[in-house]
């Protein structure tokens, strides 16, 4: 029999409804996978295959009927952000120790009302605080990927990126069909890009951010990680939705995003920003882009030279913007109504112990700069110039807007790094993110499609940003990329 | 912008995060350096420019103002590491 867990997320679903297979065969055949890989790779916090063979079970029921969803039987990995009812949620975090949900995100509740089977919680980094995943309290996830020198397989153990890292390990890795992920200032595309995966960052206020564990309101998304682009399309498609419980949440329907792949690019006006071109970026990451351009205009869409002026602004103003809303959403970790708690000897000092143990140093860095620009005396200072800063941002893009249809851009400066490489030096790591951060700033959609290999055999990616709820142009562009770069499985399963 | 030590341990007690001496002289060095990158900003001409106060242009949404959810004390304190009945408990705070 042929080894389950290579399938797409779109083969699988059409295998099943075809009944080559069941959905419990399936789910065991990524539970297996799992045993033997996440002592190795660390991409899953708490698989949940109890939980995943009962959901299979049920689905291989409906399947049995006739009466598949569209999800139906598929198994999923749920990043450890996302609240599922009766099952641990922690957003990889010491501080909210054995924390149980009442409840399930809304987003999560689609995927299992549209019949999606979970097999258990990813990692990340800790309250998605990070690009390497290095700083979840479960310790660092693995990239399946490893560097090739002078053609021997190095064993230098390289970041998956983050804070998606168990999502794009556990995808790549064939740990689950496609994956759940959330994206802040990167944290969906600069992972899918270090481990040849696909990610898209919806516009803001596509999927509801309902019961998912906050870090910066104004930013967090939720979206997929998957194999391919058509993956992606039909994860989305049943992701997001409106939501009475996000007022955030806009009240659009939800388009078919699969039906869209097959209309191709022709006449699509693409944007090239040369403010992308920055200082330092390697010259494989250029040459990548010159042939995403390539095909695109090869595929019939046309290639125009756009400014965006404030680009060099979204990484400095994130860093602001980000931590203040950061410092605000984590003040409810008071050891009162969940999570870790010490004992003080008054209610400041149970405070203090209790965040001074729960969290990180990443954390602990990110809300001491958000308490910094929001105390008395600074916040017009840099609270409020930085969301100034976020206007001109999103008006470089509204005025690019009249002139092309899609932007392209790399998804990183660079391709995965090895373990402690970025971690010793806050700045170099938060340059990680240098061109996903404006997209998140401008609130817009962003797909970060795998293109090529590196020097050192790893995966590298290319990013779409599209105008505000246009993601169908995104997978159509997206899937002309796939086309010609072809896809990027791991060359060598050395954790099997 | 340099941030000193005794600037560090007032926003760590606004923040409510104890830091030990050590974390003290490094958070210094650290918040010191990424509050000189983003001083960059300050080079931005935002004279006349609103700031962003949200992604779409949308209304906000609004709904009847009835009751739809509640009568869920249990689940409530159902994490929380100290409770009396359906109430959190804290250490004392008034004598």
């Amino acid at each position: 029999m042929t080894d389950l867990t290579k399938l797409t997320l779109a083969d699988a679903r059409d295998g099943l409804v075809a009944k080559k297979f069941t959905s419990t065969e399936l789910t065991q055949a990524f539970i297996k996978a799992i045993d033997a890989a996440n002592p190795h790779l660390n991409a899953y916090v708490l698989p949940t295959p109890d939980h995943a063979l009962a959901q299979a079970k049920a689905s291989d029921v409906r399947l049995a009927k006739g009466d598949a969803r569209p999800l139906e039987g598929l198994p999923i990995g749920n990043k450890d952000l996302f609240c599922t009812k009766g099952i641990r949620t922690t957003a990889c975090s010491r501080i909210l120790g054995n924390f149980t949900p009442t409840y399930e995100s809304t987003v999560g509740q689609n995927l299992w009302d549209a019949g999606a089977v979970m097999l258990g919680k990813l990692n990340n980094d800790e309250f998605a605080m990070g690009s390497s995943n290095e700083t979840s309290c479960f310790g660092p996830v693995v990239n399946p990927w490893r560097r090739l020198r002078d053609g021997k397989i190095d064993n230098t153990k390289l970041v998956p990126g983050g804070s998606s890292g168990g999502s794009s390990a556990a995808v790549s890795a064939n740990l689950c069909l496609g994956a759940t992920a959330t994206d802040t200032g990167g944290s969906i595309r600069q992972p899918a890009a270090l481990t040849g995966t696909v990610g898209i960052k919806p516009t803001y206020g596509r999927c509801s951010r309902w019961g998912i564990v906050a870090f910066a309101s104004s930013l967090d998304q939720a979206g997929p990680i998957a194999k391919t682009v058509r993956d992606s399309a039909i994860m989305l498609r049943h992701m997001a939705s409106p939501d009475p419980k996000d007022s955030t949440c806009v009240d659009l329907p939800v388009p078919d995003y699969e039906a869209e792949l097959k209309r191709g690019v022709k006449g699509l006006r693409v944007g090239v920003p040369k403010e992308y071109r920055v200082d330092g970026m390697a010259a494989e990451t250029d040459a990548l882009w010159q042939k995403g351009i390539a095909w695109l205009k090869a595929a019939g869409a046309t290639i125009h030279d756009i400014s965006l002026p404030h680009t060099k602004y979204a990484l400095p103003a994130y860093y602001i913007v980000a931590p203040a809303e950061c410092s605000s959403n984590l003040a409810r970790y008071d050891g009162v109504r969940y999570g870790l708690r010490l004992p003080g000897k008054d209610l400041i000092d149970t405070y203090e112990a209790t965040r001074a143990a729960g969290f990180g140093k990443e954390v602990k860095r990110r809300v001491l700069i958000g308490t910094y620009v929001l105390s008395a005396g600074y916040y017009d200072a840099y609270y409020l110039q930085a969301q100034k800063v976020r206007t001109l941002i999103k008006r470089d893009f509204d005025t690019a807007w009249s002139d092309v249809d899609v932007v392209l851009t790399p998804t990183t400066p660079s391709p995965a790094f090895g373990f402690g490489e970025k971690s010793g030096d806050p700045l170099a790591m938060y340059l990680e993110d240098i061109f996903t951060v404006t997209v998140n700033m401008a609130g817009l959609p962003g797909i970060s499609v795998p293109a090529g290999l590196s020097a050192e055999g790893t995966p590298m990616g290319l990013q779409l940003i599209g105008k505000p709820f246009d993601e169908g142009t995104l997978f159509r562009a997206g899937q002309v990329i796939e086309d010609a770069a072809g896809h990027f499985p791991v060359p060598t399963r050395w954790w099997a | 912008m340099q941030v000193d030590e005794a600037t560090v341990r007032r926003i760590a007690r606004l923040a409510r995060i104890r830091i030990t001496d050590e974390e003290a002289v490094s958070l210094q060095g650290e918040l010191s350096g990424i509050l000189a990158w983003v001083e960059q900003l300050g080079e931005v001409d935002t004279a006349n420019v609103p700031p962003m106060t949200r992604v779409a242009d949308m209304k906000l949404k609004q709904r009847t103002d009835v009751v739809t959810d509640g009568d869920k004390a249990d689940d409530i304190v159902a994490n929380a590491p100290m409770t009396e009945d359906h109430f959190f408990v804290v250490p004392k705070v008034v004598e």
